[in-house]
């Protein structure tokens, strides 16, 4: 594997726990329902990310993580509670949906990259029709971009002939790409390779560093042991423990989140 | 049988100028039934998939009608019964005073069903791009529109390619059905050769091997843009 970033200050090191400030969270969520007929999926979820603030969300399959982000940027609908992002709110039909979409950045499992357009055309997709900037400006930024994630080479590639791990970080830098103030990740490693999975954590390591919000659902305990600042653990479509992260790994509350914790720990 | 064999009737005057009179209304028909059927049918086919229910309902409305009424019939409807139930003025119109009204009722009237048929293949190629490229366009902040220009169709039409080569082999086949609205097509002047000459067999062979041939023609160009559509980096489906 070759790493993204050979001269990572954060190589092996654990990240400061004391970077966020809390007193205007970047995502609000308060009282968060969410039901598909009558399997609640989401309970009075209740939660928020500062700015430059890491938050690892973990917990079995079927907990709720996943929607639970998707329905910070709107891509899924909720009933009741709220979530407000930069003070505006999600769930407010008055709000542009599309505008505030454009200030988070989503990076998903499966990729999700445009398999007909080229990782540059990717890339410069939305910033060019969404931010209206010119070619030139987007196509740069991409390149620059590209270059950061350590594929400046793969720009004249498709989707299709890059590897699961090298697809993931072009996913990255299209997320970037639109300068957002905070980044979800759903599961960004859960469909790569094992050899893989380390060369995309690297690039989120990176991320962190440098001061981005985020919000990650994964299942790498490392990862969340090293970067996070904290960590939600949900099971049932409700937050059951919300801790700092040497806490939470330490000494978790719930009897859930230990026995969690046991079985994903042994391997 | 004591058929009284005669090829030479194809390439003899007036013959082989009907052959070719209705190979050229063929073509029309069928080539004009076809852009009918690739506009309506295309904008069908994404109002099937559209966040609106109302615009679901009524590209459903559209499909249920068309696909489930006989062409054969369709095409009466449109011709006979239709001009009586419009206003007086319009009905007389249709029936006076349109230019070759039995070939713009066929054209149009195949080109209808057809897009009935072309709508369900586009909703099926929307749908196959999948939930996850739609979510990845509206997360990155385009809007729906935006995300069907960019993402969504340019993908779906590479998806439809390979059945609407089928539909437009379908239309070639079916243009054939205007002779009973009096279009005098491949088929129609191939039975006036044989009312006129009882060479039935060079007549119909004749319009056989055109017609195999036209929809071979069709096959090689819908091939030759297959190709030049593939995306890199995906095995190609043909």
């Amino acid at each position: 594997m070759t790493a993204p970033f050979p001269q990572s200050r954060l190589k092996g090191t654990a990240m400061p726990r004391t970077g966020p400030e809390t007193a205007s969270p970047i995502i609000a969520i308060d009282d968060l329902s969410k039901a598909y007929g009558s399997l609640q999926v989401l309970k009075n979820c209740t939660t928020s990310v500062a700015r430059g603030e890491v938050v690892v969300v973990c917990g079995p399959s079927g907990s709720g993580k996943s929607t639970l982000i998707k329905c910070v940027n709107g891509l899924e609908p909720f009933q009741s509670g709220s979530i407000s992002v930069e003070g505006l709110s999600v769930g407010d039909r008055k709000t542009d949906l599309t505008r505030l979409r454009s200030r988070i950045g989503m990076v998903f499992q499966h990729f999700e990259l445009y398999p007909h357009l080229t990782v540059r055309d990717n890339i410069t997709l939305a910033p060019r029709h969404v931010l209206r900037r010119s070619r030139d400006e987007a196509i740069d930024k991409a390149e620059a971009l590209l270059a950061r994630v350590g594929l400046a080479d793969k720009a004249d590639r498709f989707p299709g002939q890059l590897s699961g791990g090298q697809q993931q970080r072009v996913a990255i830098a299209r997320a970037l790409a639109m300068d957002p103030v905070a980044m979800l990740f759903d599961e960004p490693t859960s469909a790569l390779d094992p050899e893989m999975i380390n060369e995309v954590l690297d690039v989120m390591t990176e991320l962190a560093a440098d001061g981005m919000t985020m919000m990650v659902v994964t299942h790498e305990m490392g990862f969340a042991r090293r970067v996070a600042h904290r960590v939600l653990f949900m099971d049932g479509g409700q937050i059951l423990e919300e801790a700092p992260t040497a806490a939470f790994f330490e000494a978790p509350r719930t009897d859930r989140a230990r026995s969690f914790l046991s079985k994903i720990l042994q391997h | 049988m004591t058929y009284r064999w005669n090829w030479s009737v194809l390439v003899t005057e007036p013959y082989l100028g009907w052959l070719l009179s209705g190979l050229t209304w063929t073509l029309l028909v069928a080539g004009t039934a076809w852009i009918v059927a690739l506009l309506i049918g295309t904008g069908v086919g994404i109002l099937r998939t559209l966040p609106s229910r109302t615009a679901r309902a009524l590209g459903t409305v559209y499909v249920e009608i068309f696909r489930n009424i006989p062409l054969l019939l369709q095409l009466f409807l449109w011709y006979f019964v239709i001009p009586e139930l419009l206003p007086a003025e319009i009905g007389r119109w249709i029936k006076r005073d349109l230019p070759m009204p039995e070939f713009w009722t066929a054209a149009l009237g195949l080109g209808l069903f057809t897009a009935a048929r072309i709508a369900e293949q586009v909703r099926a190629g929307i749908e196959a791009v999948g939930r996850g490229q739609a979510m990845a366009a509206a997360a990155s902040g385009l809007s729906t529109a935006q995300a069907y220009r960019h993402v969504l169709l340019p993908i779906a039409a590479r998806n439809v390619l390979p059945p609407l080569t089928s539909e437009f082999l379908n239309i070639v086949k079916n243009s054939s059905l205007a002779l009973t609205i009096g279009v005098l097509e491949l088929t129609g002047q191939s039975r006036q050769i044989e009312s006129n000459t009882f060479q039935g067999i060079e007549a119909f062979t004749a319009a056989t091997l055109i017609y195999v041939l036209l929809t071979m023609l069709v096959i090689a160009a819908m091939r030759t843009v297959e190709r030049a559509t593939a995306i890199p980096g995906i095995l190609a489906r043909a």
